[in-house]
């Protein structure tokens, strides 16, 4: 199957009913669990050691209708956590038998309360992440919350985790972000050569399917890749910032690459390639994901790591890709990232480095605007 | 019907009132000292479960921006502060505390009631708000100030107690601050002036929630939420020295003798309600009004408990400061606590207090407080059939706050359960 037809058949699923692959493989695993993962972080290896499908849940995208989720979080609650919670609402979520949400905002943080009450069936587990990095006791302190966690999934999944288990779900994931990192390089070196949606495309069906699937996928993808030979277009290099949590409809970001972008490098789907170095093998497996978080995983608007400022992540990000300016996308509503661009900006500005901000909702229907102010901004560059 | 009566414009004026006032306007002068001569080292800190002891054991100042922010509010001059920070690229749906005072702080630094220092250490005493640690590390960028992240983990568990690890995290990390308040402030940690302070926070604490439970009477001898913000300033500022003390020995002493005699805030109460949600600070004595008029008092609220939860039994120790401050952060304020939490909370307070319904005020700038709150409403009128009513607008931004739709709202509601209390009475009556 060429590759062309591989990202297509992806795309329509991730389009019209992503939960399914995940539905199915529950039912052609009896006795099987699937635990959802809000965004951003998630330690998968925790569940998936437990014998456990971790899955993303990341809202309900532009084909599902808001219609009883808008009585629970009110309109100024951006657009993520009421389509996560209507997926629950209009039993959609039923195949789900845990959810797990973290503290990287405050409406987060309540709709795993929310998810409680309204589905008790349901094991919802909370992370507190750190955010402290500095303290001498910060990885001893998120290496008890990892343990609790695993308690808890040893009792859903009706297994325990040996170390031996962790290892091994340790170095599956690491092959899978390995080569997540590969289809990232491949974008940021020769742009022409993949897509930013396509790209897009096969990172988010890895977060609906077991590990090892995935990882054949990305292989096939990447062989072929590597013999793509396109010529570069016209078009300016961006690194795109903000759209950490809740995730842009595909067309919008079809619309930036045509309004004559590469857009080098992203923060889409963050939490599923959120280590930039493999996790080590070596010693305590639940210490070393600690530790992982701690140092080797990347900067976002929801870590919040005082020991570098996030202006400093994203210039040199740009200095890194090569790329020429930056176009922060946020999730309307979205507290963090809003607040993110007032640091940026200022940097940026600082630093002569052209920047587009704009907004957008996951359930965005109509992309003109955005699309017309991308050209402005890129020919604004291209004949400066 | 009964009719609601016309423009009851209600405001408290005890001998509370009077010293919360000169003890408040002292600290606010110091405040000013410290900016214009010089005189002390400020800590910037937030409000929820903050560590107030620990940096008065350092003779250094307490700076709350929260407080400078509502105070801006509540002087009606917060508002071009708010349009300067979204100058600077905040957005219209960032939390406008925080945007009063980024623009406040790129204006000189000057209020009406203070010159706020610059911060010496920008403790960011983590209690459950995220918007906090954006705040805080904006100022650290802002200013030259040393950032310490004081994370405390979210009590997030089915169970309402923290975990040992999670205990043994916050205590490891106050004596980080303890090492960073010593270098700032250039003294030595002295382990016996900090038990003498958080002894006066233990005495303090006692009376606060003594008062607290004061309000079960009926009638309530003052008004749970818009009473209770004049002594959640002295409870924060000054808590842990021998002013803040004095202050709640004679709102104590106040408020015991309004139960003797009967009074309360209102000529009449008809009504008693718990509040969740924190106040519209630029439209406080409005909004009071909406509620005095119907004879409403809020007997309850979520709010005045942001600071700390002494009325269900937290007290500081001075024989274990340094775990009793770790205490009070993790599991002793309704911030850090779930929502679910928070639901048991209110439903505490309606049977306890002997509340007759829910009013939930939706604030856009504070998401820690209101997402979600639809889903609070739900529970409170489906599972437990407790009239609620919800209001939207904000703590600091003018622009969210709509008088008439917000007395429409409030006035349907308690003309529903007048009519409700109207057929109660007349059932009782014809069954006598």
């Amino acid at each position: 199957m060429g590759i062309e037809n591989l990202i297509a058949g992806y795309r329509e699923i991730l389009e019209e009913s992503p939960l399914e692959p995940a539905a199915k493989w529950k039912t052609t695993h009896p006795g099987s669990k699937v635990v959802g993962c809000y965004p951003v972080y998630t330690p998968v290896e925790l569940i998936h050691a437990a014998g456990m499908l971790p899955i993303g849940i990341v809202g309900g995208g532009n084909r599902i209708e808001i219609a009883h989720a808008d009585s629970r979080f009110q309109s100024f609650v951006c657009s993520i956590v009421k389509s996560t919670l209507e997926l629950g609402l209009t039993d959609k979520l039923n195949f789900v038998d845990g959810m797990v949400f973290h503290s990287i905002c405050d409406p987060a943080r309540n709709l795993g309360s929310v998810f409680k009450r309204n589905f008790p069936q349901m094991m919802v587990e909370y992370i507190h992440f750190p955010q402290n990095m500095k303290s001498r006791s910060t990885a001893d302190y998120l290496a008890a919350e990892y343990n609790r966690l695993k308690k808890s999934y040893e009792t859903l999944g009706g297994k325990t985790v040996t170390d031996e288990d962790l290892g091994r779900s340790i170095l599956l994931y690491n092959e899978q972000r390995k080569l997540l990192r590969e289809l990232y390089r491949i974008r940021k070196e020769t742009p022409q050569n993949l897509s930013t949606a396509e790209s897009y495309v096969l990172m988010r069906i890895g977060t609906l399917i077991p590990a090892e699937e995935h990882i054949a996928i990305l292989k096939e993808a990447l062989v072929e890749l590597r013999q793509r030979d396109e010529r570069p277009k016209d078009r300016i290099k961006v690194v795109l910032e903000g759209s950490f949590c809740e995730q842009p409809p595909l067309e919008l970001i079809e619309g930036l690459e045509a309004a004559g972008c590469y857009i080098l490098d992203d923060d889409f789907l963050i939490g599923w390639r959120w280590l930039v170095e493999d996790i080590p093998t070596e010693g305590d497996p639940v210490r070393n994901l600690a530790r992982a978080y701690i140092d080797q995983s990347v900067y976002s608007g929801v870590k919040h790591d005082s020991r570098q400022s996030k202006s400093k992540h994203l210039i040199d990000r740009v200095r890194e890709t090569g790329a020429s300016a930056v176009i922060f996308l946020a999730a309307k509503f979205c507290e963090p990232a809003l607040f993110d661009y007032a640091l940026y900006r200022r940097t940026l500005e600082k630093e002569a480095i052209p920047h587009l901000a704009l907004e957008f909702e996951e359930k965005m229907w109509i992309f003109d605007k955005s699309r017309s102010e991308v050209e402005t901004f890129v020919e604004s560059m291209l004949f400066d | 019907m009964a009719q609601a009566a016309e423009a009851v414009k209600t405001t408290y004026q005890g001998q509370m009132h009077l010293l919360q006032k000169e003890i408040m306007g002292k600290y606010f002068e110091r405040l000013t000292r410290a900016a214009e001569q010089g005189d002390g080292k400020a800590v910037y800190m937030l409000i929820s479960g903050n560590p107030v002891e620990l940096v008065l054991a350092f003779d250094m100042i307490p700076v709350y921006p929260e407080i400078n922010a509502l105070q801006l509010a509540v002087k009606k001059v917060a508002l071009p502060f708010i349009q300067k920070a979204e100058e600077m690229g905040y957005s219209m749906d960032n939390c406008a505390y925080v945007k009063a005072d980024v623009g406040m702080f790129h204006s000189g630094r000057k209020t009406p009631f203070a010159t706020i220092p610059l911060p010496s250490l920008i403790l960011c005493n983590y209690v459950g708000c995220n918007v906090y640690l954006q705040w805080f590390e904006h100022l650290a960028e802002y200013s030259d100030g040393e950032l310490y992240n004081l994370d405390i983990p979210f009590l997030h568990g089915e169970s309402d107690e923290p975990s040992a690890a999670d205990i043994t995290y916050v205590v490891r990390q106050l004596e980080e601050v303890i090492e960073a308040c010593e270098r700032i402030s250039g003294k030595k940690f002295d382990y016996a002036k900090l038990q003498q302070i958080v002894s006066r926070s233990a005495e303090t604490g006692e009376m606060w929630a003594k008062i607290k439970a004061l309000t079960k009477n009926t009638p309530s001898p003052f008004d749970a939420y818009f009473d209770s913000v004049t002594m959640m300033a002295p409870l924060y500022c000054l808590r842990g020295t021998e002013e803040g003390l004095r202050f709640f020995e004679t709102a104590l002493k106040e408020m015991e003798e309004k139960v003797e005699l009967g009074m309360g805030p209102l000529p009449e109460e008809r009504f008693r309600f718990v509040i969740e949600g924190p106040p519209p600070w630029p439209y406080l004595r409005q909004f009071r009004d909406l509620f005095s008029k119907w004879g409403a008092v809020a007997v309850a609220s979520t709010y005045s408990t942001v600071g700390g939860l002494w009325e269900f039994g937290f007290k500081h120790d001075s024989n274990h400061p340094l775990e009793s401050i770790a205490a009070h952060m993790l599991k002793w304020n309704l911030t850090n606590r779930s929502f679910l939490q928070r639901y048991e909370q209110i439903h505490r307070y309606v049977k306890e207090w002997h509340a007759d319904a829910l009013v939930i005020h939706s604030v856009k700038s504070c998401r820690l407080f209101s997402a979600g709150q639809g889903d609070m409403r739900e529970h409170f009128t489906k599972d437990l059939g407790i009239p609620t009513l919800l209001v939207e607008s904000d703590i600091e931004d003018p622009r969210y706050f709509s008088e008439a739709q917000m007395k429409n709202r409030i006035d349907a509601f308690f003309e529903s359960l007048e009519h409700q209390k109207m057929l109660r009475e007349s059932a009782q009556g014809d069954a006598r």
